[in-house]
């Protein structure tokens, strides 16, 4: 029973392991059976002699080894380590014996809250918590049913602890010696999952299962794939966004070194070579005309007059395709602001933000007549091989994607654009691609965070009591390109701003969506950022305009709501609120979102116009953790890209082409320039909630309120270095 | 052709000149472990060793790495045993993991010469590397106890 049918060896840690996948795909498949769902039949007998395939999540070797297919993308969120602790805490293994591997596309590893195998939304721990323990628990009883049988005895005298099952008269049987036999076995219907009193794994600081080889340079990213005989391809990208190359001179460049192949498609001109260096040079000599097509004039103070003028006179959007305007009400806003006392007007505005993963864009494909292999770190399996289908001519089940770790998603791993042109020039040239976007590519060919004008307007009585509170966003959709279908005539743009958690009798949500142009995307929190930024901001002038305390008149909105007073007032005291050191100033942010509510108190000073950022409290109650160390990294990583974001981020057009390329003009937070972070969790039994992004959108409007008690200046626009503060 | 020596072993590298480091290491030796982040020596995840000082290996051109010698994460350790990495792994400083071989050799060179560096050291050693993913909090704190364990390791 020992080691003969492992598929990884114990030995194997995890980047080679990704590669051992890859050679047993190549080679014949034997991963890609593991991971059928178990209704799969052919390949699972041959699992069985294996060891056996208990679901689609848990693969148990006749050697002992735990196989647990991930079905999320690790882009340094934690769900490698995250997702494969619910399974471990219902199977009763300890989590250092786990091995992962990524999911193929299929049925089973669908995200029902996302609708599609999707890893974003913060969801996947919400996704998983019931589903990954379930199916802990139906494996470790069909185990313990095999042993059972074995033994001749009824299950109740047996029971399950770490990798073993344990019977009378101190008989003991390892996962391994019964795993073939328990993967025969129906699978049990309702199983009763652990209490948190009985939690080993869920809630305790486990380290992350992808650390080491984190440290080793061994992960395996999709700019490290490398297969046998493979080309290196770079791709000429229209440098005015939406333009075409209209004539391709590719003489001097065929003649370079290495260059194998220059190829004219959609998306732009690729060139292929034996190395990258010779492809990137290559590039160089390649002479394009380009057509700059629709947006040669498109700049970013045309946007903002687009934004402006959809605001005040609506129907008059310029490039407006399918225009939708709606708004959601409760009582009459309109009504109320006629009568109300005082009323407050204010325009925030959010420009163009970048996602700048530190990995650029990057795909590998190795295109040939019946299949098409895809390595690639993709926040979207299916729109993956869905894309590399088309382009290369085959079914969407001939393409198997193998994700790859993913230096950063953010959310613009959600987009498949750079997938394509890998799969076009691999099945060009007839062999292994790997197509690697250049920084500059990146910056410039980004999905932006959509801009936005987002008017607020409240009233209040003669006491200063909050009587109506109204919002009315302008912003191109996302949703509308990723759901042309989607008949709500709201989208992802309003998201929090639905949920406005103040307690107000007259609401307004309006939303004109005009586009701008160019497409869009989801960068990571979305809307909840340039939402929580207005919302936030404005409450805090509405303190200031009725003379309260910022945090007081939360408070008071929020009353008789548990979970949201509970945060403010942890982090009243964890900030010191109202007692800052000498020189320094807070500001105070609140959001719920993602099924968590967090708080950030943001300690500044300015002086002579110089913004220094001292510290960040940040508290939390996201329900149960499941690894509250990994929770902790996010909500720093959070803080940290809000930062980024807030002080800098700023993406400007010029002529349809955008103007920053690089680190050097799109800058991003250094170590230098970090603050203090100080995080505090709440500690809790509800069901969890999303933290991959909760923590980025109060960091904007946080840092702004402080800037106003420092200096009295009000910065309602981003990103804040484009003000003034002397 | 261009020969140097890459973590202890010689290597004759047919490539141009011209060749940034970097590739060499990735495309000609298979040691991935070392990133491409922006081409400009603007963001540290090409940070590797050459005759002991960290340098951005993705504007050396390949000429100018002739007769060094260069070490790159894989040959910083045989078993993740250098101090550096080991408090990487004691404080689970990576997220998405794709900076910070970069940051690793960064930091490893900063201890190779101040083996007690205040934060302001650290701040300024490591300034060069970015971080997406905002693990710098982690990254000072590991910095610490990797000094803190190399002193260890120095003292009987």
């Amino acid at each position: 029973m020992s080691a003969q049918g492992s598929d990884f060896p114990p030995e194997v840690d995890f980047g080679r392991r990704v590669f051992l996948q890859r050679t047993a795909l190549v080679g014949g498949g034997l991963v890609l059976a593991l991971a059928l769902p178990p209704s799969a039949g052919g390949p699972r007998a041959a699992a069985e002699a294996r060891g056996g395939q208990l679901n689609a999540w848990l693969q148990i070797g006749a050697d002992d080894s735990i196989t647990i297919v991930v079905d999320r993308s690790e882009m340094g969120q934690g769900v490698y380590t995250a997702l494969p602790t619910l399974l471990a805490e219902e199977l009763e293994v300890d989590l250092s014996r786990i091995k992962i591997v990524a999911a193929p596309v299929g049925e089973a590893y669908v995200n029902a809250l996302n609708g599609g195998q999707v890893t974003g939304t913060s969801n996947s721990v919400p996704d998983a918590w019931e589903k990954l323990r379930k199916a802990g628990a139906q494996a470790r009883l069909m185990l313990i049913a095999a042993a059972a049988q074995m033994w001749h005895v009824n299950p109740s005298e047996c029971h399950a602890v770490n990798g073993k099952v344990v019977g009378t008269q101190g008989k003991t049987a390892s996962y391994g010696q019964l795993a073939a036999a328990a993967a025969k076995l129906p699978v049990p219907k309702d199983v009763a999952l652990k209490s948190a009193a009985e939690f080993r794994l869920i809630g305790k600081p486990l380290a992350r299962l992808d650390t080491p080889d984190k440290v080793d340079g061994s992960a395996e990213f999709g700019l490290d794939v490398k297969l046998p005989g493979m080309l290196y391809a770079v791709i000429a990208l229209s440098p005015t966004l939406g333009g075409k190359a209209a004539s391709v001179d590719s003489t001097a460049a065929s003649a370079m070194p290495g260059v194998r192949r220059v190829l004219s498609i959609a998306s732009g001109v690729v060139v292929v070579a034996e190395h990258f260096w010779q492809a990137r040079k290559a590039r160089d000599a390649v002479r394009i005309s380009w057509d700059p097509g629709p947006n040669g004039r498109l700049d970013t103070a045309a946007i903002r007059a687009l934004l402006d003028k959809a605001a005040t006179t609506p129907g008059a959007s310029a490039l407006g395709r399918d225009e939708v305007s709606a708004s959601l009400k409760t009582g009459n806003a309109a009504e109320a602001l006629k009568k109300a006392a005082k009323t407050f007007s204010a325009v925030y505005e959010l420009p163009l933000v970048a996602h700048a993963t530190m990995e650029p864009m990057n795909c590998t494909a190795d295109v040939k007549a019946d299949r098409c292999d895809v390595f690639v770190g993709t926040q979207v399996q299916q729109m993956a091989q869905s894309a590399a289908a088309t382009a290369a001519g085959l079914k969407p089940e001939q393409v198997n994607i193998h994700t790859t770790l993913l230096g950063g998603g953010f959310g613009r791993r959600l987009e498949v654009d750079f997938v394509p042109a890998a799969v076009e020039a691999s099945k060009a040239v007839g062999a292994p691609v790997k197509l690697i976007w250049t920084r500059e590519d990146d910056t410039t060919h980004d999905f932006f965070r959509p801009p936005a004008r987002e008017e607020v307007t409240a009233g209040l009585d003669e006491k200063g009591q909050l009587l109506a509170w109204a919002l009315h966003i302008v912003s191109p959709s996302i949703t509308a390109r990723f759901d042309p279908t989607n008949k709500n005539p709201f989208d992802s743009v309003i998201e929090y701003a639905q949920n406005f958690p103040y307690a107000v009798s007259h609401f307004d949500l309006r939303y004109t969506r005009q586009e701008i142009g160019i497409d869009v995307g989801y960068l990571r929190s979305v809307s909840h950022a340039p939402n929580c930024f207005a919302i936030e901001s404005s409450i805090d002038e509405i303190a200031a305009a009725v003379a309260k305390n910022p945090l007081d008149l939360r408070l008071e909105l929020l009353a008789g709501k548990p979970r949201h007073t509970r945060v403010l007032k942890l982090i009243a005291e964890r900030s010191r609120w109202g007692r800052p050191p000498q020189g320094r100033y807070q500001g105070i942010a609140f959001m719920e979102g993602y099924t968590s509510y967090i708080a950030q108190v943001a300690e500044v000073s300015v002086e002579g116009g110089r913004l220094k950022i001292h510290k960040i409290t940040c508290v939390i109650d996201c329900g149960q953790t499941v690894n509250p160390r990994i929770v902790e990294s996010q909500l720093e990583s959070g803080i940290v890209y809000g930062l980024s974001a807030a002080l800098w981020g700023n993406i400007t057009l010029r002529g349809g082409c955008v103007q920053q390329r690089n680190f050097n003009d799109y800058r991003v937070l250094r170590l230098n320039e970090t603050p203090e972070l100080d995080i505090h969790i709440i500690p809790s039994d509800a069901a969890p909630g999303g933290i991959g992004e909760t923590g980025v959108p109060p960091v904007a409007p946080a840092i702004c309120n402080a800037i106003f008690a420092a200096t009295g200046k009000r910065v309602r626009s981003l990103p804040i270095s484009a003000h003034s503060l002397a | 052709m261009v020969t140097l020596t890459v973590n202890g072993t010689t290597q004759n590298i047919d490539a141009d000149a011209d060749t940034p480091l970097l590739w060499v290491l990735r495309d000609h030796l298979s040691l991935t472990g070392t990133k491409y982040g922006c081409g400009m020596a603007l963001c540290g995840a090409c940070t590797v060793h050459v005759d002991g000082v960290a340098v951005r290996s993705c504007v050396l051109p390949l000429k100018a790495a002739e007769g060094k010698r260069v070490t790159t994460i894989e040959g910083l350790s045989k078993v993740r045993s250098h101090a550096v990495q080991r408090a990487w792994i004691e404080s689970d400083v990576p997220q998405c993991g794709y900076c910070q071989s970069g940051q690793i050799m960064s930091a490893a060179a900063l201890l190779g010469t101040n083996p007690s560096p205040s934060d302001a050291d650290i701040d300024a050693a490591l300034a060069g590397n970015i971080c997406r993913c905002g693990t710098y909090v982690r990254i000072r704190k590991a910095v610490h106890r990797a000094a803190e364990l190399l002193r260890g390791e120095k003292s009987p």
